[in-house]
């Protein structure tokens, strides 16, 4: 008993988490683009000798398809952390970036604009994403003046109830936009509801990262707090948590995080409730391990199942929500027979 | 006097008007005592009569809405979280993680008022957490699951990660509540070795009038918030003061083989709001 091995202290963990993680994500970045309707190869896409204007291999994959791939990225990381930080903020494995109503605020947004506002534009700035990222907004900040009081943790039930409700009457809402408009814009509001990581370019992306980079600023500085507050609010007082800053934070973070992510793909599903899963069976539930490899893996996971959804049925897309629960559905039954 | 309660009042809804006493619901009124450097202090009382709540305000978890808590002189209220819970550790009735950490993963959490910027923790700080789990005999269980383990495993990781954190006062709610007999002997040996060797004074609150008899030092007996005595233990614990906490008629004696004073309940009175 006494010689037996201690496990691997944290700092050894998040080193080699960060990096078998991170080479899962990059390597998924750097294949993803080659793969497609003309396939391309990554030492011509970086051959320096050839000039940019004549390279169709590099012009493919920087333009074509690395955007796609980084929204997919980004997106991937900001779902699958998000849910990572509200389960842990509602004590509660089921909560999903979704589960308070940020993602419904975000496509009342869009179908709005879609069906009254398509025409309009702000400059360089579509109006679908400012419109959602504008739902997104609202929806957090109801959930979150309905949940707090001043110089009181926040009530994580309160939260938990009026993020669901939100969501029901953000739906019916959404339901009744639908039922009103012409076919053309139905159509068009199913589709962004499927999500679809083709954003068109860099620019989008570039117009989310900055919320992005913000929230995850706010998700390394929570991590350990993380870890106290899921034992108990009350127990976490008692170790010198700030327990409503520390809510207040992880409220805002997440919402930021979703909401950024919603606006720039629509609401695609599952990635923030299977990928923290997935990542807790696989590096242990420790914040400080699961937030970096959720990031990561979810970066990874959804690249990958947006390169099934533009392959799998060529030159058909399939909708990469419907992919991310097909392959991620059974993958997470499969490790939770596994590891049971 | 480490600790000090003075002339403090409580209740869980200050939505009312503060300037009209009289229209508040206080669940604490005007409550003082003390407790002393390396004592054990059993807090004793029936349901509901406010015990959890003064460890709470003892643990700076509740704001008293009058009167003081003082550590040292210095109002607990205006120490810096991160600070007091270097010197006052809480172990709770019951812990349930809403994820599944290891026994060495919730012991080390123990180390969260000293993290650095990083949050990381050192293999000092690894250290300290063997150590408090060789004290409380649970460092066999360092890899195994919290949440497989029996109650008395999971109360001794609780104290163990209380340990951790290095106070100078731990206060304890029931933490034999859930226990069987052999691992309520057990706790009990265990905070009676800690106070004794390390020094840690202790705030108990309990049900078992037994455990307050052969652990605590002093007693502070509490009914409907308020303190209705405050003394050693052998002062406090007596059949008429039992009456009076409990309205339960008993023998109270000291029993020669453990050398410490037994109560045996021997009938509720009735007739009497309980």
């Amino acid at each position: 008993m006494l010689t037996r091995a201690r496990p691997r202290p944290i700092r050894a963990r998040l080193a080699v988490t960060l990096l078998a993680y991170g080479a899962l994500a990059l390597g998924m970045c750097l294949l993803a683009p080659l793969v497609g309707s003309t396939s391309i190869s990554l030492a011509r896409v970086f051959d320096r000798s050839i000039p940019f204007a004549d390279n169709v291999d590099a012009q493919i994959f920087f333009i074509a398809r690395l955007p796609r791939v980084l929204a997919g990225a980004i997106v991937g990381a900001a779902l699958a952390s998000a849910g990572v930080v509200l389960q842990a903020l509602l004590r509660n494995p089921l909560a999903t970036p979704f589960t308070l109503g940020v993602s419904a605020g975000a496509a009342l947004g869009a179908i709005l604009a879609i069906s009254f506002g398509a025409a309009t534009t702000l400059g360089p700035l579509s109006p679908v994403p400012l419109a959602s990222l504008a739902g997104a907004f609202l929806a957090a900040a109801i959930v979150y003046a309905m949940a707090t009081r001043p110089g009181r943790p926040i009530s994580t039930s309160v939260l938990l109830l009026a993020g669901v409700t939100l969501n029901s009457f953000f739906s019916a809402l959404i339901l009744f936009v639908q039922y009103m408009g012409d076919f053309a814009e139905t159509y068009r509001t199913v589709r962004w509801l499927m999500g679809d990581l083709d954003v068109g370019g860099f620019g989008p992306i570039i117009g989310a990262l900055p919320l992005i980079i913000v929230a995850f600023v706010i998700f390394a500085l929570l991590s350990s707090s993380l870890n106290v507050l899921s034992v108990g609010a009350e127990t976490a007082a008692t170790r010198g948590v700030d327990v409503g800053r520390i809510q207040r934070l992880a409220f805002i973070s997440s919402a930021l995080a979703t909401s950024a992510a919603v606006s720039l793909a629509g609401p695609i599903g599952f990635v923030g409730i299977v990928v923290p899963h997935l990542v807790r069976l696989m590096a242990g539930v420790d914040h400080r391990i699961v937030l970096p490899a959720a990031a990561l893996f979810g970066a990874a996971f959804l690249v990958a199942c947006d390169l099934v959804a533009r392959t799998v049925l060529a030159p058909v897309e399939v909708p990469v929500g419907v992919v991310t629960a097909l392959l991620g559905g059974p993958f997470f039954l499969w490790l939770l027979i596994r590891k049971g | 006097m480490p600790l000090q309660v003075e002339r403090v009042s409580f209740g869980y809804d200050p939505t009312h008007d503060t300037s009209d006493e009289s229209a508040r619901s206080f669940s604490l009124v005007d409550m003082s005592l003390s407790v002393q450097r390396g004592s054990i202090t059993g807090l004793l009382g029936p349901n509901g009569c406010g015990k959890t709540t003064l460890l709470k305000l003892m643990a700076g978890v509740l704001r008293p809405q009058t009167g003081a808590i003082t550590l040292r002189g210095r109002a607990i209220g205006r120490m810096p979280r991160r600070e007091l819970a270097r010197q006052i550790a809480v172990v709770p009735q019951e812990t349930h993680p809403a994820f599944d950490y290891s026994v060495l993963e919730m012991v080390l959490m123990g180390r969260h008022p000293y993290l650095g910027a990083f949050q990381l923790e050192s293999p000092k700080d690894v250290a300290l957490a063997y150590d408090s789990m060789s004290t409380t005999g649970t460092a066999h269980l360092a890899e195994r699951s919290y949440m497989t383990l029996s109650g008395g495993e999971k109360q001794r990781v609780v104290i163990a990660s209380a340990l951790t954190q290095a106070p100078d006062i731990l206060l304890l709610d029931e933490p034999t509540a859930s226990l069987d007999l052999a691992y309520q002997m057990e706790v009990a040996s265990l905070l009676h070795r800690l106070n004794r060797d390390s020094g840690v004074s202790m705030v108990l609150a309990t049900h078992d009038l037994n455990l307050a008899a052969s652990l605590c030092d002093s007693l502070v007996l509490v009914r409907s918030g308020r303190v209705l005595a405050h003394g050693p233990t052998r002062d406090v614990l007596t059949a008429a003061m039992i009456r009076q906490l409990y309205d339960v008629d008993a023998d109270v004696h000291v029993h020669e083989a453990s050398g410490h004073l037994t109560v045996v309940p021997i009938r509720h009175v009735s007739g009497e709001a309980p």
